[in-house]
């Protein structure tokens, strides 16, 4: 039995029917083609699912879709203004915080949650903030130098 | 140091605005028109004799469209290396572990596939497992393959230099024991593919994998097909670290399924089936013997092995040799023996792990030596300043230092860190520790004996000029490699780097071994610099004729054509090409003959502009049997500085900075070398703290996921101080060679070391968990007190 859901995703408004048991990272992924979401575990331990819901970031693998019932999703895609990149995909481009990329959007989002609450987060907030979300590649070191630029504006 | 324009720079790469943004295409992103879905049977038993399979229920569910077995695979043997071809898709006879591969269906949704796969009926007689290296080589142990009796599936057996006549020259000689625990490459993207059969016979399959023409080649042999109809290519790949490096079964299976159903077939590794199809780093246990005379010469080194190996071969016999032949470098050593064996055991077969066999032979051997330069009195920095090859230097196996900045190294990582002031002199519970390392820069030989290319690589001008489009097949895993040829190709043809296009990744691009024994900078580096090369001497030529001038004073810089004699006219050239672009917005104006006007030319005098390139390394080696593996064209080095913090209440080992100094040659994109530095610490971390697979007596795996196999965190990692040590190698594109896996070689024994100073207490075994620390200093407490009752 299908359910109607509306969630706004990306500032957009949708109506959809799903699955009681869809998970939010397969509504995304699959239902709406959003695959800049990842997944890599399913079980809500590596964060490379992980999206805004209502401003914080949480695993998508690990909620369900109908909890996002009237509450709104930002995903990876969701973040681009008519300027172009936003301020946190740029540093993570331009301080080569990015190498299989797996974990990035996932990162961002983390590292979004967290500057909108902290705009001036010193190093220890910054890791504790993006320590639910993997990254097997970079050591976390430029991803963490990134996210300290956004930050203190420095470039 | 020679001025260049694009390379030895800090260039954004070129694929993360995409990474960044969601709009990077990884296999799991894929969906084709019409495609199913698949989903595998395996054993729950670590060894079974298999006695029946009826799938006919599975086949009667609605929605299955395929399901197949041992049957109807064709029992091809397979593996890595030819010479252990020891695995079949889908077993036969027996399951040799728990999660080997036994059948696979093809059905319209997940859900129904894994349905289909509950209802294949296996009879399965359990037969006992080995476990261990010791059970496994028990007299009258199961046996799991019944080519290799005592399970012993790969033996080596080396002596280089007279390993008796030198020790018996020694002052000092210890021996020490040291065992690792098998480790998962856990890249954040589990494997995945998309296999696509179509109705002219050709197959194409999508996949998550570093080696694009090993699986080709793999798909074509056991699935029966000429290698000419197999189409293998990846998208971005989210990690490899060797867990990709060779073909799986998974890919075997959505390739038969899409024969079999004739539509395409996707199939996804959940992240337990990661860890069962396993290939991570082999367990070793080594023993080593080192002498030394006063002074701290390292005369003799005696090196026994065990690789707890798994159930197939894999990289195996590899991994073995590699973890004799590449411990004796940095250093110079006069004598050294190797004795190693790879032994079978009921368990997931383990594989190529970034760092290939030597990490911990590396860790076991760096610890020995700041054993031995304790027991001398000596500092470790010094003992290994001492013993260091230089460039030139020939090592006692016959591997050839063409550029070697080991010094830079050390000595970099020394200052850098106030070694001089710190070592000894920090309080109990603090402690500073070093290590050196070294690494090929690529595998000298392919897996397969072969005199092919290891590398081709075609640079193919757009007729505007505008553009030229690299192509290669080798593998952007996300290492940086898409961005690395392209700046290669780019400062080779002499045009900025986004007048550049790159595609790689895919058989249909030509032959590049693939992303392994950090091969690619130096061997597809030198192909697309030769290919690059070429289309800019095809352009020049046409230029010459065009404008009746030599040659060799034309040149193409920064995308401009460069004029050495002076001014030119090429007015009529301008002209030309003006003609041809009228109401086009972006026609050239300046003083200049542009790039883009002469490749135009070239077009018009020659058709498409292709510069092709390929490379295969000199050969190399000494005569010995097993002389191949080691080899490389050129070697890395390295030297790591760890500061640690052990909590003498809890046993915890906090990082509280490291320093690393690695010998890159020259560096071709500088940011992506300190990023391979730092994530190859990253892993080292991992192991020397807590990385271990786990299984129970039953050969069940216990920790199957990221939450009880745990990796790094940011709040693991300390604060990585990347040195880069330049050394202009010979044999490397503009004097490039490896990063990505040598830099992980000193850090498990930088930090076994830093926790010795921390704690007077030596480790030999990993990894460093709190309670085995814990459990150390209690000991060692309880013997402080115990000796002190004595005096
Ligand atoms: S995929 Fe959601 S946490 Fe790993
Ligand atoms: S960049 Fe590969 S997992 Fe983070």
């Amino acid at each position: 039995m299908k359910t109607l859901i509306r969630i706004t995703v990306n500032h957009e408004e949708r109506e959809l029917a799903i699955e009681p048991n869809m998970t939010l990272v397969d509504l995304l992924r699959d239902e709406l083609g959003l695959t800049g979401t990842k997944k890599g575990c399913g079980l809500g331990e590596c964060g490379a699912c992980t999206v805004l819901l209502d401003g914080k970031p949480v695993n998508s693998c690990i909620v369900l879709a109908m909890e996002a019932h009237e509450r709104e999703v930002v995903t990876i895609e969701g973040l681009e203004t008519d300027e172009g990149l936003h301020p946190i995909q740029r540093a993570f481009v331009e301080k080569g915080a990015i190498q299989c990329g797996f974990c990035s959007p996932g990162m961002i989002l983390s590292a979004k949650g967290l500057l909108d609450q902290h705009p001036n987060p010193d190093e220890q907030d910054i890791r504790k903030a993006i320590s639910g979300n993997l990254c097997r590649c970079t050591g976390y070191q430029k991803i963490v130098e990134a996210i300290q630029s956004v930050a203190t504006g420095t470039k | 140091m020679t001025e260049y324009q694009v390379i030895h720079s800090r260039a954004s790469r070129i694929d993360a605005p995409d990474k960044a943004t969601g709009r990077a295409k990884f296999v799991d992103d894929i969906r084709l028109p019409g495609m199913l879905y698949g989903a595998l049977l395996q054993s729950p038993f670590a060894h079974a004799r298999i006695v029946n399979i009826d799938t006919s229920k599975a086949k009667r569910l609605k929605g299955v469209k395929a399901v197949v077995t041992a049957e109807d695979a064709g029992q091809v043997k397979y593996g890595v290396s030819p010479a252990r071809y020891d695995e079949t898709l889908f077993c036969f006879e027996k399951a040799r572990y728990m999660g080997d591969e036994i059948a696979a269906v093809a059905a319209v949704d997940l859900e129904t596939a894994l349905e289909a796969v509950s209802l294949i009926d296996v009879e399965y007689e359990e037969l006992p497992a080995v476990l261990t290296i010791q059970a496994a080589m028990a007299e009258g142990a199961p046996v799991l393959h019944d080519e290799f009796p005592r399970n012993v599936g790969a033996e080596v057996h080396h002596e280089f230099g007279d390993i008796q006549a030198s020790l018996a020259e020694c002052d000092l000689v210890r021996t020490d024991t040291f065992q690792s625990k098998k480790q998962d490459s856990a890249a954040i993207e589990p494997h995945g593919c998309v296999a696509d059969y179509n109705l002219r016979g050709y197959l194409t399959l999508h996949t998550a994998t570093q080696v694009p023409h090993y699986v080709q080649r793999t798909m074509a042999m056991v699935l029966g097909l000429p290698v000419g109809k197999v189409r293998v290519l990846k998208h971005y790949v989210g990690g490899g670290f060797g867990g990709k490096a060779s073909a799986n079964p998974m890919e075997m299976s959505a390739c038969l399924l899409s024969m079999k159903s004739g539509r395409p077939v996707k199939m996804n590794y959940t992240r337990e089936q990661v860890f069962l199809f396993g290939r991570g780093r082999h367990q070793f246990t080594h023993t080593l013997t080192t002498g030394v005379k006063k002074d701290g010469t390292v005369m003799a080194l005696k090196n026994e092995c065990y690789l707890d190996g798994g159930a197939y071969s894999s990289f195996g016999i590899a991994t073995v040799y590699y973890a004799g032949s590449l411990l004796g470098g940095p250093y110079k050593i006069r004598s050294m023996q190797y004795d190693g064996y790879r032994v079978y055991t009921n368990k997931p077969a383990c594989g190529a792990q970034r760092g290939h066999g030597g990490v911990i032979a590396r860790a076991a051997w760096e610890q020995q030596l700041d054993m031995i330069a304790e027991e001398l009195g000596m500092d470790p920095v010094d003992l290994r300043l001492k013993n260091m090859m230089n460039k030139g230097d020939i090592s006692c196996n016959d591997l050839y230092m063409s550029s070697l900045g080991m010094r830079e190294c050390i000595e970099a990582v020394r200052d850098q860190s106030d070694w001089k002031k710190k070592r000894g002199r920090l309080p109990k519970g603090k402690g500073i520790g070093m290590a050196c390392g070294f690494f090929v820069s690529g595998a000298g030989y392919p897996i397969y004996r072969s005199e092919t290319f290891h590398c081709t690589a075609m640079v193919k001008l757009s007729e505007d000029g505008g553009t030229a489009h690299l192509y290669t097949a080798s593998a952007e895993i996300g290492q940086g490699s898409d961005t690395t040829f392209g700046m290669i190709a780019a400062e080779a043809l002499g045009v900025p780097l986004d007048m550049i296009r790159v595609s790689s990744g895919d058989t249909d691009f030509g032959v590049d071994l693939g992303a392994y024994s950090s091969r690619q900078t130096l061997m597809t580096g030198h192909a697309v610099k030769e290919a690059a090369e070429e289309a800019k001497r095809q352009v020049l030529e046409v230029l010459s004729d065009e404008l009746k001038i030599p040659i060799d004073v034309i040149d193409i810089q920064d995308g401009f054509i460069v004029f050495r004699n002076g001014l030119v006219d090429f007015r009529d050239l301008r002209r030309r090409y003006m003609k041809e672009h009228r109401g086009w917005t972006d026609n050239p104006t300046g003083k200049h003959l542009t790039f883009k006007e002469g490749a135009r030319i070239a077009f018009l005098s020659r058709g498409t502009i292709i510069g092709r390139g390929k490379y295969r390394p000199r050969p190399l080696g000494g005569q010995y049997k097993g002389a191949a593996v080691g080899t490389s064209p050129a070697y890395g080095c390295s030297a790591q500085v760890v500061e640690v913090t052990v909590d003498m209440e809890t046993g915890k080992i906090t990082l509280d900075r490291m320093n690393d100094a690695h010998d890159c040659g020259v560096a071709i994109n500088r940011t992506s070398v300190e990023g391979q530095m730092q994530g190859s610490l990253s892993m080292g971390v991992g192991e020397a703290l807590f990385e271990e697979v786990k299984f129970d007596e039953k050969g069940k795996c216990l920790n199957p996921n990221l939450a009880e196999y745990k990796i790094p965190t940011a709040l693991d990692m300390p604060y990585i101080n990347p040195i880069i040590v330049e050394t202009n190698e010979p044999y490397g594109p503009y004097g490039a060679k490896e990063v990505g896996e040598g830099a992980i070689m000193p850090t498990i024994p930088a930090i076994l070391n830093a926790v010795h100073d921390a704690t007077g207490i030596r480790f030999h075994e990993l990894p460093l968990t709190p309670e085995r620390v814990f459990m150390a200093i209690k000991e060692k407490e309880a013997k402080e007190t115990g000796g002190d009752d004595q005096t």
